[in-house]
């Protein structure tokens, strides 16, 4: 059994990457979008918690919402990969069940 | 034109798109400074991330309506402050955010960029000289 999780929330204003790291499986993959974006941005305070996460599972991010906030793939954490809305819907259908951390 | 001129100051704390606060506080501006009082926008926490360039929200679907940001000297806004701490704790700098010019359209006086980055302490101080605070 593997479940997809998804964050849509501001790791600077919520608590829900947070919680997500700490209760999903390891190996399960983490897919961030709308305002969960902000987390996988090099330099900032969230930086070291998405780093350590990806010694253990998949984080994806979604390219829409990072672009209409401003930001490049090149600004992105290494290691993080950047799907669009087939890639979440293949996520999805690989996955058994979806846990979306609101 | 009312006589009594109050400082208004606009305190933004959301990011855009996520959620409806930074749309709906960019509206209540541009209402305000119809009203010929001293406008003050101030950016904190992910607030910040509202004036980032290179928006491009076509694949979301959305209005991207951060060129607004821009014309805000046009409409009167002559001070814009954005917190230091907040941009740090997002790896950012003032690179990453739009230019805003102004420009008094009697005494032709211009500023290239009103977007000032300041620290926690001014913005306690600006908070305190404010006569009203909108909260978003």
């Amino acid at each position: 059994m593997s479940i997809l999780n998804t964050v849509n929330k501001s790791p600077f204003e919520r608590n829900a990457l947070e919680s997500c790291l700490k209760f999903a499986n390891r190996g399960d993959p983490v897919l961030l979008f709308e305002d969960g974006v902000y987390a996988v941005l090099k330099g900032t305070s969230a930086e070291g918690q998405v780093k350590a996460a990806l010694d253990t599972q998949s984080i994806y991010v979604l390219g829409p919402d990072l672009a209409g906030r401003g930001f490049s793939e090149d600004r992105v954490i290494e290691g993080v990969k950047v799907v669009d809305y087939a890639g979440f819907v293949d996520l999805s259908a690989e996955n058994d069940k979806v846990q979306a951390w609101l | 034109m009312s006589e009594v001129v109050k400082k208004f100051l606009y305190l933004n704390r959301k990011a855009p798109y996520g959620t409806i606060y930074a749309w709906e506080s960019l509206e209540v501006v541009l209402i305000g400074a119809a009203f010929d009082q001293e406008v003050r926008v101030m950016f904190v926490d992910d607030g910040v991330y509202q004036l980032t360039t290179g928006q491009d929200t076509k694949g979301m679907g959305v209005k991207n309506f951060s060129p607004t940001y821009r014309t805000l000297g046009d409409y009167e806004v002559k001070s814009i402050y954005v917190d230091k701490d907040s941009l740090e704790a997002r790896g950012l700098t003032q690179d990453d955010l739009v230019a805003i010019a102004w420009e008094d359209w009697e005494t032709e006086e211009e500023i290239e960029n009103i977007v000032e980055v300041v620290d926690a302490a001014r913005i306690s101080e600006l908070m305190e000289e404010s006569d009203v605070i909108f909260s978003f």
